[in-house]
């Protein structure tokens, strides 16, 4: 009983949530969804072209291709993130002496990053479509080129949408990142938020709220486009 | 028509082909058997070079497809091809399987394709499931769109390669009728087969292949009344 009391005390002291000084807030918290999204969109676009390319160098036949395929891979997947968005962002304008606003940086960043993780889960798509069915297209005299876009890349997607939605869904988790480099995304509009009211946990948990909604917005997309692919089952 | 001189196709160290040479006049059904392992599959892949030769020649019309000079997909166009496990492409409806080549590699109108698809469809018995996938038909019904699907590009010759060896045996039939029917249209055929009854029937020349030679080359009347070579009376001993 006594324990119970408490313990009911502490709670008390600790559960202390106001959400009454942020709802003024919501909506500029809100507008970095368009930030977000607009981030992971061309991040998506650029990471899936790329790994498309990515992954027919890898099993392509020319030898270099592959091997700068594969460095690409390694380069990218064993170095963090947020270090390859940060010297992106920082070391463009000292390379090169064109500065680069946060947008395009976070665009490129994730958008390279992903084709590494993108290429691997075609590479593997690619394998496991029957070898019969690019026989079949040689017997034809279907052009490589052809074949692939239009008989084994769309088998390829069909097997492997779970796992590129997966790595969309991270990405769009992962986009918090450009907070580092100033991107007025949902994470650093919850961050400014916090800094004007003194309380961080309420706009922090609408901030994860937005989050999970998105990612729940895109697994329903990526349901819907499976059910979509697998209408000639 | 088909023209092959001294072929050979060896594996890493296994030699399947060792030395073989025929020809195939036009018009001409042939059909190719033999032991499993005897090359005969190996010998039909390579007069479309699914399989590249590792020596000899082989002409297709008058063109020597084993020439380096010659655009081997452009002679593919000309030689239809039927495979033991079908091959449908199984994102697409049995009349797209049937128009995708004659369109998109030789151009052709997809009124003007579409309508010899459904023509060709109505050859094999199976217009109805233009519309259908593949994942919707029996294997019998797979292997009929296949052979419209090779006969869709106008071929000169026709490959098959054991077209009933996967199917249940009830299905095995609606597939050779297809076959005869095409035969007796004059086109000229290469078929690896297990169905004898079918080779004794429908070929005008049986090549019996063991151990990646060409053994036997003789009509069929011939070649399953009095086959000349021990191996192949063996052979048939264990066929028939």
């Amino acid at each position: 009983m006594n324990v119970f009391t408490m313990s009911q005390g502490r709670m008390n002291a600790r559960v202390n949530l106001d959400f009454s000084q942020i709802v003024p807030s919501i909506p500029f918290i809100l507008q970095g969804v368009i930030v977000t999204l607009k981030i992971v969109v061309f991040a998506v676009l650029l990471g899936f072209a790329l790994g498309v390319v990515l992954a027919l160098m890898k099993i392509g036949r020319i030898k270099v291709l592959a091997w700068f395929a594969d460095a690409y891979t390694s380069v990218f997947r064993g170095t963090p993130l947020v270090l390859q968005l940060v010297l992106i962002y920082f070391g463009i304008p000292q390379l090169t002496g064109f500065e680069i606003d946060a947008f395009p940086a976070a665009v490129i960043a994730f958008g390279l990053n992903s084709a590494a993780y993108v290429s691997e889960i075609i590479r593997a798509g690619i394998l496991a479509v029957d070898k019969g069915q690019r026989e079949a297209a040689l017997a034809l005299g279907i052009p490589y080129k052809l074949m692939m876009r239009d008989i084994i890349l769309p088998q390829a997607l069909k097997n492997i949408l779970p796992a590129l939605m997966n790595e969309f869904i991270t990405l769009t988790k992962e986009s918090a990142v450009v907070t580092v480099i100033g991107a007025m995304d949902v994470m650093r509009r919850a961050y400014i938020v916090g800094g004007q009211v003194y309380r961080y946990i309420e706009p922090l948990l609408i901030a994860g709220l937005i989050y999970y909604v998105l990612v729940m917005l895109l697994t329903l997309l990526g349901k819907a486009l499976e059910g979509r692919l697998r209408k000639s089952d | 028509m088909i023209k092959v001189e001294d072929l050979h196709k060896s594996f890493g160290k296994l030699e399947v082909l060792k030395g073989i040479t025929t020809t195939i006049k036009q018009g001409e059904v042939v059909a190719i058997i033999g032991p499993s392992g005897s090359g005969k599959s190996t010998f039909l892949r390579c007069l479309n070079l699914l399989e590249e030769p590792t020596k000899g020649r082989i002409w297709i019309g008058n063109e020597e497809i084993t020439d380096k000079k010659t655009n081997i997909m452009e002679v593919r166009q000309h030689v239809g091809m039927v495979f033991q496990h079908f091959h449908l492409f199984p994102h697409m409806t049995v009349l797209e399987n049937v128009t995708y080549a004659p369109i998109k590699v030789k151009g052709m109108a997809k009124a003007e394709a579409e309508a010899k698809g459904i023509e060709l469809l109505k050859k094999v018995g199976l217009e109805q499931k233009a519309d259908e996938y593949p994942s919707r038909l029996s294997g019998g019904q797979k292997q009929r769109v296949a052979i419209a699907r090779a006969l869709a590009m106008s071929p000169d010759v026709m490959l098959f390669d054991e077209p009933t060896s996967a199917l249940d045996p009830e299905m095995v039939k609606e597939v050779l009728e297809v076959m005869k029917s095409l035969a007796h249209t004059g086109m000229t055929m290469a078929i690896v087969t297990h169905e004898m009854g079918f080779a004794r029937e429908v070929a005008d020349r049986v090549l019996f292949l063991d151990g990646g030679q060409l053994i036997e080359d003789a009509p069929p009347q011939q070649f399953f009344a009095s086959p000349k070579s021990k191996r192949a009376q063996e052979f048939l001993e264990k066929m028939l």
